[in-house]
């Protein structure tokens, strides 16, 4: 009898321990399943803010911002800090493989029932992809927070267009501007071009062709003109004449094509290499002495990615030096960008309009923001004023001041050729046709690997 | 009476048994059997996301197979997939049977045998990810590899690995092999110090060599682990992912030739292509156990023939 109990009980256990199992996942991917429909109608008073904002980001970048120059933030960890009464949280997705809006997407969708302090209240998107959620009712209007139109007088309207919806309503802010430019080695430059000079080196790279010239110059003095293919294709695909997708076809751009020849000839001529942007080929560049001409650029690549600038620690880097210049280069473009969006159903809409007005439109914080960080913000009278400004000169690019050609730029910026499939036609492209730059395949193969690439990740769209 | 009485006895303990066998079942209806079952059903569906707006579930019948089926794509991607799994295996099969055979064999007398057989199963402890990534680093243009191979003048300038088909492929089943032959030895070696000693010994008596003891009595003996070892491992190569994957940064490259089916796979989670995502499940599946079938078939049948 007793041995008997003894196995009755055994079996109990190992029947309830399996069970305890399956309510946890029963309960998760029910919360997942009827999150399909969201409300619209997410305008919330700011008088009840909730104890918690989550800020949805892939990397350290508005953290750092909202640390440096929020009024009244105080970090309490790294990734923690308090804003009066609010817990501020930054929850970090890295970009990598879509993981950062494969993670938004699921828990946008499930936003409904999330309970008020892991709903979503911030997140930040990209250029490349956010008329995914301009388009979407899971981000609130900006009018919504009580943010008037005539507050955002000063903001560039490119950063405007790019997070306006179909119906016109304005859905996002950012604090910086991305117009890029040509930043070059003045090492590599006085050596080869004779000149570190701005306007004499602008001189050897004002259009394609002399671009092409000066890169055969580089390579006979064994430097490469661009790291790799992919950085002059942003400077392409900025100039496009049309979308990437027309109606329901994915369209190739004479411009695309135009990089496509032009990246070929100097890939096979060795005067840049076939690895991809972010690998440690591309940004070897940046380490001294530097074997590479030149990038493509916004001022967040100059203060952010290329090293520390020389009033930190030496990283070994040619920023570090102050050993770089920057010129218009042949065309204009611009790349990246980080938008501020409020999540529709948020607690938090008082706190969100706080941190966007205080970082987005006043002029005070982001005069700072250009001063401490080399950033290029978005608030044109302020970086009018800069550009004239000696004081707001680069230390990483050797005391130049770049912002001029920063603001000239950001007024030209034209966003009408943007598509919600920007990102993903943008990364497959330049994939398939590396294997074209290498010699693994020919045009026409390298193209029918980019449309199958585009299938699968657009299943309704058609390819040509 | 008597007997009655006995066989109600056993089969109020068999009712142990049965409960006992709860847990397992309950765990392989709900994690295994619900969602193949769900897998079969979704291939039928056109159901995907575009941006965050849903499309789907609409009834589409077979046309996801179809689709699968008819550009060819899916048949390349087999071939890579059995081209690094066969490059793999086979130095993998040959290295274990060697070491397994070695340690097995107590005339060699070998010292620190439980020190080299942890050591050679070790690459199987780190993560099949972190490993390719290892390996990516240190091939890439201006890893470490080429950096020694140009210092030591062998090559003249970097070999670009990851752009090539052959060193790509040859890579990819290299890690395979590093990492599965030292579990492969194991096995083996357990099936080996499982054969009779007395069979050796009466072998040697009649004058009979090494390699004629190895093929004539520790093969056909080794028969049914053998098989157990090739099949795992063609099922586990079938869903080979994570290093051709982390390797080649997801694409596949050069021109998909290290594409295999499970990355294609992944390609349409992208968009949480269910429907397509489940029809190409179930021809993954259905080639597994065609493919088992085969092997379990050729491999088992002469032994019942001599029986």
């Amino acid at each position: 009898m007793k041995k008997r109990l003894i196995s009755l009980l055994a079996a109990a256990t190992m029947t309830a321990v399996m069970f305890a199992g399956c309510g946890a996942t029963s309960d998760s991917s029910e919360a997942g399943s009827d999150a399909g429909s969201a409300d619209d109608t997410a305008t919330v008073a700011a008088e009840d803010e909730g104890s918690v904002l989550n800020i949805y980001c892939w990397n350290d970048e508005f953290r750092d911002r909202v640390v440096a120059h929020m009024p009244g933030y105080e970090a309490t960890g790294d990734y923690e800090g308090k804003l009066g009464d609010v817990t501020v949280k930054f929850l970090v997705t890295p970009n990598q493989d879509n993981a950062y809006q494969n993670n938004l997407d699921e828990n946008l969708l499930k936003q409904d029932s999330a309970s008020a302090d892991d709903k979503i209240d911030i997140f930040l998107v990209e250029a490349d992809y956010a008329l995914k959620y301009v388009d979407a009712e899971y981000t609130m209007p900006i009018a919504d927070l009580g943010i008037a139109d005539s507050e955002l007088a000063n903001q560039y309207q490119y950063t405007k267009d790019v997070m306006t919806d179909s119906k016109g309503v304005l859905k996002g802010l950012s604090w910086q501007g991305c117009p890029g430019v040509l930043i070059y080695n003045r090492a590599i430059a006085s050596e080869v071009l004779g000149t570190d000079d701005p306007a004499e080196v602008q001189n050897a790279v004002k259009d394609w062709d002399t671009f092409k010239d000066t890169a055969a110059k580089m390579k006979a003095a064994g430097y490469k003109m661009t790291s790799t293919t992919n950085d002059a294709y942003r400077v392409f695909s900025n100039n496009v004449s049309g979308k990437w997708v027309q109606g329901n076809k994915v369209v190739i751009d004479p411009n695309i094509k135009k990089w496509v020849d032009m990246s070929k000839e100097m890939a096979d001529a060795g005067e840049c290499g076939t690895q991809d942007l972010w690998s440690s080929e591309w940004s070897a560049g940046f380490k001294a002495p530097g074997d590479t001409f030149c990038y493509f650029g916004p001022a967040w690549l100059i203060n952010f990615s290329m090293g520390n600038g020389p009033d930190k620690d030496d990283d070994g880097s040619i920023a570090h030096a102050g050993g770089w210049a920057a010129a218009n280069g042949p065309q204009g473009f611009f790349w990246g960008g980080t938008w501020i969006c409020a999540a529709a159903g948020t607690d938090n809409a008082g706190t969100i309009a706080e941190i966007m007005r205080a970082l987005t439109t006043n002029e005070e914080v982001m005069t700072e923001i250009v001063k401490q960080d080399s950033d290029f913000v978005n608030n044109k009278p302020a970086m009018e004023a800069a550009a004239k400004d000696d004081s707001f000169a680069f230390a990483i690019l050797g005391g130049q001041n770049p912002l001029q050609m920063f603001c000239d730029g950001a007024g030209k910026i034209d966003l009408s050729n943007q598509s919600a499939y920007d990102q993903g036609c943008n990364e497959e492209f330049q994939k398939a046709m590396k294997n074209y730059f290498d010699g693994n395949a020919t045009y026409e193969e390298a193209l029918e690997q980019f449309n199958k690439a585009i299938v699968e990740k657009y299943p309704g769209l058609e390819t040509e | 009476m008597e007997k009655k009485r006995k066989s109600h006895s056993v089969a109020r303990y068999n009712k142990w048994g049965y409960i006992f066998l709860i847990p397992f079942a309950a765990t392989y209806v709900v994690f295994q059997l619900i969602p193949l079952i769900t897998t079969i059903y979704n291939s039928f569906f056109e159901n995907y996301r575009s941006g965050l707006t849903i499309i789907g579930p609409n009834y589409v019948g077979l046309e996801n197979y179809k689709t699968l089926l008819g550009n060819g794509e899916l048949f390349s991607y087999f071939k890579n997939t059995m081209i690094m799994w066969v490059l793999g295996f086979v130095p993998q099969i040959i290295v274990s049977l060697l070491l397994g055979a070695w340690f097995s064999d107590p005339s060699l007398r070998l010292k620190c045998q439980r020190f080299f057989k942890t050591v050679i199963y070790l690459p199987n402890l780190i993560m099949a990810s972190a490993f390719a990534m290892l390996f990516f680093t240190l091939f890439a243009d201006g890893g470490p590899i080429n950096s020694i191979l140009v210092s030591l003048g062998i090559l003249d300038e970097p070999y670009q690995f990851m752009i090539h088909v052959g060193s790509v492929r040859g890579l990819v089943a290299f890690m395979n092999f590093i990492m599965w032959f030292g579990n492969t030895t194991i096995l083996l070696l357990a099936g080996m110090l499982g054969i009779d000693t007395s069979l050796y010994e009466a072998a040697q008596v009649d004058g009979a060599t090494a390699t004629q003891i190895f093929y004539r009595i520790t093969l056909p003996l080794l028969r049914p682990i053998l098989l157990y070892v090739l099949i795992t491992s063609l099922i586990g190569g079938l869903q080979m992912f994570d290093v051709p994957q982390v390797l080649t940064n997801a694409t596949g490259d050069p021109m998909r030739t290290s594409m295999t089916m499970i990355m294609y796979l992944n390609k349409h989670l992208y968009s949480k292509n269910y429907g397509m995502g489940g029809a190409l499940s179930v021809i993954l599946f259905i080639i597994t156990a065609i493919l088992s079938l085969i092997v379990f078939k050729t491999t088992a049948s002469p032994e019942k023939k001599e029986a």
